[in-house]
């Protein structure tokens, strides 16, 4: 009973955090502030993985979103001039916005809350993760049956790497 | 007891929230940061499922959502900054060449 009530403070910690920093994203006068912001809601959602026994997820999460991505966006909001924004930040749109955007919401949260997942559970339990090791299964299932997704997505990044340079020049 | 559903639940909240941003902004970075909101709402989604359903499949699909969001990153920030080179702006009302 303990653990879980400390596990419920420690969610609504979190949720409460990611949520608010989620909302500077979007509200955030300063891209940088903003860029900020959105390494929070990372940070937060990889101790999200770690509570859903996911400790491989969070790892990738960090390396990839908070390490590289988010490396990537900084460095270009520091290579940009932005004073060229100034005096526009909003546009006039944000009362359809938010109707839009709380629309988006009325029907994610029907649709999930008011859902219940499949009875199927799959043998994936705790006790797997903690025996066998969240990499290892993740690596098994990767390289036996989402091998070519795998492939595929090798080749992807390459065209992505080679139309990244080519952006990039100088007569573009 | 922490269920599903408050997993759920948290990843609409950042969903519509990344989906207002998007909406709202007029800077493209922000725009762009606004999309990675949305897509780690959707990985969280994933994780979340696939855990109580004891099934891997979901964590693959985020791994490769990681790796399309990596990729989208270098080609969008590229093309950024080749659209500041050429107009000196990065504010979406400028993106208009494709406008009639």
């Amino acid at each position: 009973m303990e653990t879980y009530m400390l596990e419920t403070f420690y969610f609504y910690l979190l949720a409460l955090v990611a949520v608010v920093s989620g909302y500077l994203v979007v509200t955030c006068k300063s891209p940088i502030n903003n860029a900020v912001a959105l390494m929070m809601t990372f940070v937060c959602l990889a101790n999200f993985y770690v509570m859903l026994q996911a400790p491989f997820m969070a790892a990738i999460q960090i390396m990839v979103y908070a390490g590289a991505i988010l490396m990537l966006i900084i460095f270009v909001i520091m290579l940009l001039n932005m004073d060229s924004l100034k005096g526009q930040k909003v546009s006039h749109s944000a009362s359809w916005a938010a109707g839009l955007a709380a629309l988006v919401f009325i029907q994610v949260y029907f649709v999930l809350n008011r859902s219940e997942p499949t009875g199927l559970t799959g043998g994936i339990t705790n006790q797997v993760v903690a025996t066998v090791g969240h990499t290892q299964l993740i690596a098994k299932s990767l390289f036996t049956d989402f091998l070519l997704p795998f492939e595929i997505a090798s080749i992807l990044l390459l065209v992505a790497i080679v139309g990244a340079v080519v952006l990039a020049k100088k007569n573009v | 007891m922490i269920t599903v559903h408050h997993y759920l639940v948290l990843g609409a909240i950042l969903f519509s929230l990344g989906t207002f941003g998007v909406l709202t902004r007029k800077n493209a970075i922000v725009i762009f940061m606004c999309i990675e909101l949305m897509l780690n709402a959707v990985n969280l989604t994933f994780i979340s499922l696939s855990h109580y359903l004891g099934n891997m499949d979901g964590q693959i699909f985020v791994l490769f959502i990681m790796a399309v969001a990596a990729a989208e990153a270098a080609v969008g920030l590229a093309l950024m900054i080749a659209f500041f080179r050429n107009r000196e702006s990065i504010s979406v009302d400028d993106f208009n060449l494709l406008k009639w």
